[in-house]
């Protein structure tokens, strides 16, 4: 019971990764296993404005930060998105998080002139959960297999290499196979690079419903944290920007005791693990940074040496 | 004066090779090479014996903590199976092929070095400042994020290698980052050839940096590394100069200047 009452705490070791929530919790579908039931009709956070966004982005350049996600909902719902990712782009590397359902050409058009201006990527992370429908649809929606699979051909054809990233709903052991499927598939469909991320499932807001929740043992004690490198967790080295204030991760936007504060300065403080999706935190890592910028392994901080003399 | 700076060799002990004649050709004073020696080529104890003689001063990169240590794998953070399937591979040759002298050699190198030319404040690192095998990478990362990790070594100019690819930034601040490239294979643009960095200082510190392209007998390098048995992906890197593998970790804007 002892162990059960003291929580692990993480500090912010930098803020590398600022994530804007543009969306709010609206989208246009209502997958079941969505971590924060967002749907047409959630409207627990709105959107972020321009101006919100602006001005975040100048207090980001104090903190040193590296790379900016836009996520939902989804995001191209917010009618002010693509000016919001054009001006990011002037700061650093862009990620946009989007089910590719609702994508337009002249925003692509004008996203990758924007891109070509400066010297980051913009990245496209596609929510697609499985090859085919009949593993993609039960969960996001009758029909949306098709859609997003004409919205990741629609992002090919303006040049794009999208990630397309999707939740685990099969055992671990069948990663191989479905990964090698679906890079099959997205040839078909003209992505002759197909960029692949498994998400584990978490076990939050609708996928609560849909299957379970985390049960009570399912926590990451102060013992957990010992030897362990915290900065694999997103919470050591980022923050969620929301219209209702800042928040310590985008996975517990809605999750109580998660607010931070109001601006960046104030939620530079630790933060108790808490919650179940810690758990899931704890054993995969780093699950909602691109490829590119994780790090994995024991190589750790440098010690300096003196030499060339 | 000019310092001349090499990356990852991975087993490349002819560019390396290459490099040094070049770099003493182009009078360098001083040689630095900021790790990864081992990796993808062949006979990784041939490289030893080039940076000894030369009098190159080392950084550890985190392959070489890895082979130095004995480490289960190269940490060098693959999230795809299919990279980790080929940098298995190279791990397993190159840890069985390093002699256990060099391995010592490799695990007592620094992590880093400071030092200061003509009052030029130098930070050799491999990744990052902050972490061995952090990958920057040109298109995602930001001036504001370069400021914070040179600001923290308190020197004006940050070298690293790690990536495979070089490149270089100077920020609004004034701070200066040069990813020195690697000599172990190509920089993925379809060219043989393989680069290292020239740096050149001027009294009072002011500096300029040149990215040097270096043939190589890379046709030798293949057919040993056939004769080796590694995979004829790499030597399909080797020839071609596109990348085969490791390309999950690519941003998009480094993916798409590849073939594959
Ligand atoms: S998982 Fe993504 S696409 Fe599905 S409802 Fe949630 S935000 Fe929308
Ligand atoms: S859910 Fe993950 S990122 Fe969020 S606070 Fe917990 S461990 Fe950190
Ligand atoms: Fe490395």
């Amino acid at each position: 019971m002892i162990e059960a009452s003291a929580a692990a705490f993480v500090e912010l070791h930098g803020l590398d990764e600022l994530w804007f929530q543009v969306a709010g919790t609206r989208c246009n579908l209502s997958c079941s296993h969505c971590f924060i039931s967002c749907s047409p009709h959630n409207d627990l956070f709105g959107f972020l404005s321009l101006d919100d966004v602006r001005s975040v982005l100048v207090e980001s350049i104090e903190w040193g930060v590296r790379e900016y996600y836009f996520t939902g909902g989804e995001p191209f719902l917010n009618p002010d998105l693509v000016e919001m990712l054009v001006t990011a782009l002037g700061y650093g590397p862009v990620t946009v998080l989007t089910n590719a359902t609702v994508l337009k050409d002249e925003w692509l058009l004008r996203l990758r002139a924007a891109e070509e201006q400066g010297p980051f990527s913009l990245e496209y992370r596609v929510s697609i959960d499985g090859p085919d429908p009949q593993t993609n649809d039960p969960i996001r929606g009758e029909g949306t297999f098709e859609r997003a699979i004409r919205g990741v051909e629609q992002l090919v054809r303006h040049g794009a290499l999208p990630i397309i990233t999707m939740a685990r709903t099969w055992p671990d052991h069948r990663d191989d196979e479905v990964l090698g499927r679906f890079r099959d598939v997205l040839r078909q469909h003209g992505c002759n690079r197909p960029r692949l991320k498994i998400l584990p499932r978490l076990k939050l807001g609708a996928e609560v419903e849909r299957t379970e929740g985390y049960a009570d043992w399912e926590r990451v004690s102060p013992g957990m944290l010992e030897g362990f490198d915290s900065t694999q967790l997103i919470c050591s080295h980022s923050r969620t920007v929301t219209d209702r204030g800042i928040f310590v991760c985008p996975i517990l936007v809605d999750q109580p005791g998660a607010w931070m504060g109001e601006s960046l300065a104030e939620t530079d403080r630790p933060f108790p693990l808490e919650h179940g999706a810690c758990m899931t935190c704890y054993q995969y890592g780093a699950i909602c940074t691109n490829p590119s910028s994780q790090f994995h392994g024991q190589a750790g901080e440098t010690d300096r040496g003196e030499g060339g003399r | 004066m000019k310092l001349a700076f090499f990356g990852g060799i991975y087993n490349n002990y002819l560019a390396l090779e290459a490099a040094i004649a070049d770099a003493r050709r182009r009078d360098a004073q001083d040689l630095f090479c900021l790790g990864d020696m081992g990796a993808f080529g062949p006979f990784p104890d041939r490289v030893f014996p080039l940076l000894l003689e030369a009098g190159v001063h080392c950084v550890q990169g985190n392959y070489d903590e890895s082979i130095g240590n004995e480490l289960p794998d190269c940490q060098c953070g693959y999230t795809d199976p299919r990279d980790n399937h080929f940098a298995r591979l190279s791990y397993d040759y190159t840890l069985e092929h390093t002699s256990p002298d060099n391995r010592r050699w490799l695990q007592r190198l620094p992590g880093a070095i400071d030092c200061d030319r003509e009052g030029l404040r130098l930070h050799l690192c491999h990744g990052s400042p902050r972490r061995t095998n952090e990958f920057l990478w040109e298109s995602t990362t930001s001036d504001a994020f370069l400021d914070r990790l040179i600001d923290e070594t308190g020197a004006d100019l940050v070298l690293g290698t790690h990536t495979g690819l070089h490149w270089q930034r100077r920020t609004g601040q004034g701070r200066t980052f040069v990813n020195v490239g690697v000599l172990g294979r190509p920089a993925n643009d379809g060219r043989t050839s393989v680069w290292y960095t020239l740096l050149q200082i001027q009294r009072g510190g002011r500096f300029s940096v040149e990215f040097v392209p270096v043939q190589y007998d890379h046709r030798r390098l293949a057919r040993e590394m056939q004769q080796e048995g590694l995979p004829a992906e790499f030597v399909e890197t080797i020839e071609s100069g596109w990348w085969t593998t490791c390309l999950e970790v690519l941003p998009s804007r480094e993916r798409r200047r590849g073939r594959h």
